[in-house]
């Protein structure tokens, strides 16, 4: 997987798409992402993309840009450093608290579970009783 | 099987506190977190918050200190801003009239490009001293809420008077008159 993403991933950055970056960098004004947004910022914005886009400037370089001009909300992603990256960690981190917990319930109701126990054995027949169900068993033999 | 359950309900009443804590901490920063406009509604006059902040007229920082003991003007404004363009012309106009007065205007390009805004400096011929700021620290702390939005700050450093929209040049007098006599 990690093969296959890697190089995916440089090949977005190297060659970003305008509709790629319009998904992932937010208008100032209106606090939507730019392909949702019509205002005049979110226009000036798609042109300034559009324009980077064409000079060949990487998806890191235009977002950097970016940044440097808006601050770092104008990214829809938190960053990947520093107090934000908190919000990548923190889910992750839940998730796998949550399937820890789970894990546990789990192997704590196996383990009490009131396991089958042997059934006990008949008690012996009657040999009066007994005699009459082999003779009548061999009525059909 | 009894440590496990203690350590689960340690962490348990430790993950409710600690959101607990978060939640007590962003309650009381909300409640403390005054703007400038929202201490001048309140009949204050707040010291104007300090900044360094890049030029756009020139490659220089501007640092606030180096404004102290002058009038300012302070002009938020975006170059995308219909009545940004309207008032251009005013606050290029105040800021020859008043300067022998010691008063200053200073223009705060937000939420806009660098470079759209030296198109719009170079189309209204601003003379003025204009900042870009980039991450509306400083928009924030003034409690703007759109653009264009104008305040005057006194000789003592404290903010008198805010015109939110675009300033007339009434109300820019006013502005303007009402820091000189403070």
């Amino acid at each position: 997987m990690a093969l296959v993403l890697v190089p995916a991933a440089a090949a977005s950055d190297r060659h970003p798409t305008q509709s790629e970056l319009e998904s992932e960098v937010v208008c100032p004004a209106c606090h939507t992402t730019l392909d949702q947004s019509s205002s005049p910022i979110a226009q000036r914005m798609k042109a300034f993309i559009a324009a980077r886009i064409r000079a060949g400037d990487t998806k890191t370089e235009i977002e950097d840009a970016l940044v440097a001009q808006f601050g770092q909300a104008v990214l829809a992603k938190p960053a990947t450093h520093g107090f934000d990256l908190v919000a990548w960690v923190l889910p992750i981190a839940g998730l796998l608290a949550g399937a820890a917990v789970v894990g546990v319930a789990a192997w704590r109701w196996s383990r009490n579970a009131p396991r089958g126990r042997p059934a006990a054995a008949a008690p012996p027949l009657d040999p009066e009783l007994e005699r009459r169900v082999d003779e009548e068993l061999a009525r059909f033999d | 099987m009894r440590s496990v359950r203690i350590g689960a309900q340690v962490l348990s009443v430790a993950l409710v506190a600690g959101l607990l804590g978060l939640l007590v901490w962003k309650v009381a920063h909300q409640v403390g977190d005054s703007t400038v406009a929202s201490d001048l509604r309140d009949g204050k006059e707040p010291a104007a918050p300090a900044f360094t902040l890049q030029r756009l007229d020139t490659d220089a920082d501007l640092e606030s200190s180096s404004l102290k003991g002058k009038v300012q003007v302070l002009n938020f404004w975006a170059s995308w801003c219909v009545p940004c363009r309207d008032e251009a012309g005013l606050l290029q106009s105040a800021s020859t009239e008043w300067r022998s007065r010691g008063v200053v205007v200073l223009g705060i390009d937000h939420q806009d490009l660098s470079s759209d805004a030296r198109a719009f400096m170079r189309h209204y011929r601003l003379n003025y001293p204009v900042v870009h700021d980039a991450g509306d620290k400083l928009y924030q702390s003034y409690g703007a809420t759109g653009v264009p939005e104008t305040f005057c700050v006194n000789r003592d450093g404290k903010v008198v008077a805010h015109v939110p929209g675009a300033v007339t040049r009434d109300t820019l007098d006013s502005c303007i008159q009402g820091a000189l006599e403070s």
